[in-house]
């Protein structure tokens, strides 16, 4: 099997500084006189520290940031079965939509009569992704998946105010959860009650029972969880926490494993948030922009945060706010071209092609689990859906995680999410998503089974991993020690 | 559908290696009660052709942004070199992840390391980390630092000319961790924040957080207030929304800033109907560790190659978890990319000429409306490139007579201000002509008459 990982011929690129001449320019401004015009500002409140940018010509800016570009490995490359992260191809067509100057160039000051097109993508959103996660409605404000969870548990925390309801300060979190739902939740003031997984990875109604009380505000959990299991006592569960007055915060980063086939309202599930970034298809951006939408039932409505788009009676929309909402969570409406890609996105597939996402990323990760069971051991024996948590138990030479990730480098995919979730130790946490093919697949699988065997004959193949990028290892305590967060050229140190 | 590729063939070869008959069995976890029966009502498929079509129509509908506006706020139009988008479609930027395995995200490890650097540079400050969502919750988490660092201080003093929307967001994250918000308020002359109100700073005070310019579009004697600030020994966190501003403007660490935030769209960013920006985030060297978000460091590799990495990640959620500086793990990369190239290739003189086209215009319009029409400059403080309009009759009226003549002269403050019905927010940057100017004034002229 030929991988796709080869040496080429990469450039080398140092600091854009280095490129810096005096007198070069990379703007085109019109020739004006602007003699006299800084008498405006009073000489005390004008800046006098150096700007020390860099002059460069627009060429160089170009060639500056396209070699940096090389140096990145995307999904437009290959494989990228980042776990948790459903790194799926982000369609073309989103891009061209989200560019037209009508919108990118709409101001959100702009009168709403004059905005309605740009008003009814998020309308629509707003209508669209409570149908598909179940809820009766969907604010779009938060920014990416932490801010819709820290606006879910405000929502939460909102509603118990409200009705006084004031002694409850705990929220139950699994120890299988993102690292984001505790951070989250103690943001509002919460403590953070951990919940032990059972055998299977899952939620065990016996330890749930032990911890609830009406001291708890809800649990923040994932389904299917982080070790790609459906919690299958879903409803006991829900109905369990509801019988003890909290409510159920869904983190829905795995929203991918669900769409069209089943839905988190429908499970008793109160609040979720929804990764647009991630089963919407919008780029992840080399970490952002995101959106993180949060859904809720009916009786959470009230408490969303401000402000949201409503329809009038003449079919307009306009937007409004609620009285009794937890507030404002940020500028204006959310990440608005963000939205109106993953907009694009649902329109594309439909009603009838939606659930077919589920149904192929299911059935890839399913596959890469069947055919690598034999040769990395599988952390939990339960069925799973969206994605697969490996791990390097088994491995020999002292052949770590951390080491397969790199050596995967080198036969030209992205490594798998390593070390998460926390509960399997070396997880290699594999999400292969519903965009790639058998035959990447089958490359990967080969590529993990070599792996495997060098481990055996020639573990210093794979311990000395990545032997074909142009850095390796990097020194990470190095890093910390002494950080060196910018760049400093000679003259303008003291800063 | 065309980003499926799995065919009918590869499926039936793949249930045989997993040993199921169906794909439907894949889904037996999923308790039968809770399974969707029926399809999800939601429109029909839409080819490319479709979409294409669909959404030229509904462009149409934002019929404001063919119009001429002067319209700010806290989104500001300006002009962005084309190199940029163009940069941002690079498929390597744009389809990657966060860093997390360095050897193969040395572009956005690099490219983010020199946004911290012009960042930094820009404010003056020693360091900026890799982004926040957007200026609000940039603020926001600003303040939240400063109460743990001000652990025994219960009290957050804030500017009232800050943006209402910053303000609120601030309102929000500290619900819990501030007993109070004491607001300072404006002088109704200057639109300045008064300094009779500076008492209010005392010694419970955790922060004092004031936005320059501000929101009426007046610059702030950003040292009288941190003097204050620091004989309360409370920690000073300036608010900077209009960031092109400070190629002129006194930067936060001449004014001796602990934290300093702001919102980097104005840098090449479009308005986006509100997002996304891109928060900014800086802090002086003894307050790094302590910094929420992301940060990336320069390191060695194992061969001593320099080289960049995530770095400080045991304040991060992903380590720390409940015990995190801040729950932020997505935040604003491409966007801290774009504002990157944007700084790169304004360079200190471009950046400079900007401010410098910006005031121009503003101050070329404030004496045009002052002269020729029956309008007044609400408040005598200096200001950048937006400043407040006080109109004979009521913005909102004057605002919608403007639409009528095409265009969309700016945000009549009553939305925030309900008292200030006669106030308007107009803003000008380096794309209006002077030609467009005149139309302002003209227009003006004839809903409001000339000058008395």
């Amino acid at each position: 099997m030929k991988y796709p990982g080869i040496t080429d011929l990469k450039m080398a690129e140092g600091l854009i500084f280095e490129r810096s001449h005096a007198g070069r320019q990379a703007y085109s401004l019109p020739e004006e006189n602007l003699e006299g015009v800084l008498d405006a500002i009073p000489a005390n409140m004008r800046r006098t520290a150096v700007l020390p940018l860099p002059e460069v010509s627009e060429g160089d800016v170009v060639r500056h940031y396209t070699i940096l570009s090389t140096y990145n490995f995307s999904i437009d490359h290959g494989f990228y079965p980042l776990g948790s992260c459903t790194m799926k191809y982000n369609p073309k067509i989103n891009e061209e939509i989200a560019r037209i100057s009508s919108f990118s160039q709409l101001h959100p000051e702009m009168p709403t009569h004059l905005s309605q097109g740009a008003l009814k993508v998020m309308y629509d959103m707003q209508n669209m992704l409570s149908e598909i996660g179940g809820f009766a409605a969907t604010t779009l404000n938060p920014a990416a998946g932490a801010h819709g969870e820290y606006v879910g548990i405000g929502v939460i925390r909102k509603y118990f105010d409200e009705k006084g309801d004031t002694k409850r300060t705990k929220v139950i979190i699994p120890d299988s959860a993102h690292g984001t739902n505790p951070a989250s939740t103690t943001l509002h003031g919460y403590d953070v009650i951990l919940l032990e997984s059972d055998e299977h990875g899952k939620i065990s109604l016996d330890t749930l029972r032990e911890k609830l009380d009406d001291t708890v505000a809800g649990i923040m959990l994932t389904n299917p969880n982080t070790l790609g299991v459906f919690e299958s006592d879903i409803l006991e569960i829900t109905k369990m926490v509801h019988e003890a007055g909290a409510l159920v915060y869904g983190d829905g980063a795995n929203m991918n494993a669900l769409l069209g086939k089943a839905r988190p309202g429908d499970m008793g599930i109160d609040v979720m948030h929804y990764n647009l970034h991630k089963t919407f298809s919008t780029p992840h951006g080399g970490g952002g922009p995101g959106s993180g939408p949060v859904g809720v039932v009916e009786k959470l409505i009230p408490y969303l945060p401000n402000p949201f788009v409503a329809k009038k009676d003449d079919d307009t929309f306009v937007f409004a706010a609620s009285d009794r909402s937890m507030g404002m969570v940020r500028s204006f409406y959310g990440n608005f071209a963000v939205i109106l890609r993953a907009y694009v996105y649902i329109l594309e597939y439909g009603n009838q092609h939606l659930k077919e996402i589920a149904e192929n990323a299911v059935l890839n990760a399913n596959y890469i689990k069947a055919a690598l069971k034999d040769t990395y051991h599988v952390a939990y024996e339960s069925d799973t859906l969206h994605e697969v948590v490996f791990n390097d138990q088994d491995m020999p030479n002292h052949v770590t995680t951390l080491d397969i990730a790199k050596a995967l480098i080198d036969r030209g995919f992205h490594p798998p999410t390593i070390y998460f979730p926390l509960i399997v130790h070396g997880a290699l946490m594999v999400e292969p998503t519903e965009t790639e093919s058998k035959e990447t697949m089958d490359a990967f699988i080969d590529a993990m089974k070599d792996i495997r065997k060098q481990a055996e004959v020639n573990p210093e193949n794979i311990l000395n991993a990545p032997l074909k990028t142009r850095v390796a290892r990097p020194d990470e305590t190095l890093a910390a020690r002494k950080p060196v967060l910018t760049h400093c050229t000679t003259d303008f140190c003291e800063r | 559908m065309r980003y499926l590729p799995i065919t009918p063939e590869d499926r039936k070869a793949m249930l045989d290696k997993i040993g199921v008959a169906s794909v439907e069995e894949l889904f037996n976890s999923i308790p039968a009660d809770v399974k969707l029966t029926k399809k999800l009502n939601l429109p029909d498929a839409m080819s490319e052709p479709e979409l294409r079509r669909y959404f030229a129509a509904l462009a149409k509908e934002n019929s404001g942004s063919e119009m001429l506006t002067f319209l700010g706020a806290g989104a500001y139009r300006h002009t962005s070199p084309a190199h940029i988008d163009q940069l941002l479609l690079r498929s390597e930027f744009y389809t990657a992840y966060t860093p997390y395995q360095p050897e193969v995200s040395q572009g956005t490890l690099q490219s983010i390391f020199e946004f911290q650097t012009m960042v930094a540079d820009l404010f003056d400050m020693h360091a900026s980390n890799a982004s926040m969502y957007d200026g609000a919750t940039a603020a926001a988490e600003a303040a939240l630092m400063a109460t743990k660092i001000k652990k025994k201080r219960d009290k957050l003093v804030i500017a009232s000319s800050m943006h209402p929307q910053y303000i609120e967001t601030i309102r929000t994250y500290t619900a819990h961790f501030v007993k109070e918000i004491v607001l300072l308020e404006i002088d109704p002359k200057t639109g300045m924040t008064s300094t009779d109100e500076l008492a209010k700073i005392d010694e419970q005070t955790i922060a004092v957080m004031f936005q320059y310019p501000n929101f009426f579009g007046v610059i702030e004697d950003g040292k009288a207030i941190s003097e204050k600030t620091k004989e309360m020994k409370a920690l000073l966190i300036p608010v900077v929304i209009e960031t092109t501003a400070l190629a002129i403007l006194q930067a936060p660490g001449e004014l001796g800033a602990d934290i300093a935030v702001g919102e980097g769209q104005p840098l090449g960013i479009p308005v986006n109907f509100g997002g996304p920006g891109v928060g900014l985030f800086t802090a002086s060297e003894k307050l790094v560790r302590k910094m929420p978000g992301r940060l990336i460091g320069e390191t060695k590799d194992k061969n001593g190659n320099d080289c960049f990495v995530l770095t400080l990640a045991a304040r991060e959620q992903h380590i720390k978890r409940e015990k995190a500086t801040s729950n932020i793990c997505s935040n604003q990369g491409l966007m801290a990319l774009a504002a990157g190239i944007y700084l790169a290739s304004m360079g200190p003189k471009g950046l400079e000429k900007v401010a410098l086209m910006n005031v121009r215009r503003a101050e070329k319009l404030k004496k045009m409306l002052v002269e020729q029409t029956n309008c007044e400059i609400a408040f005598s403080g200096p200001t950048y490139n937006e400043f407040s309009l006080m109109t004979p009759i009521k913005a909102s009226e004057f605002a919608k007579k403007m639409e009528e003549k095409g265009i969309v002269a700016g945000l009549p403050i009553d939305k925030y201000y309900p008292a200030l019905d006669n106030t308007l927010l107009v803003t000008v940057s380096e794309l209006h002509t002077d030609e467009e100017l005149e139309n302002f004034v003209s227009a003006t002229k004839e809903i409001t008459g000339g000058a008395k």
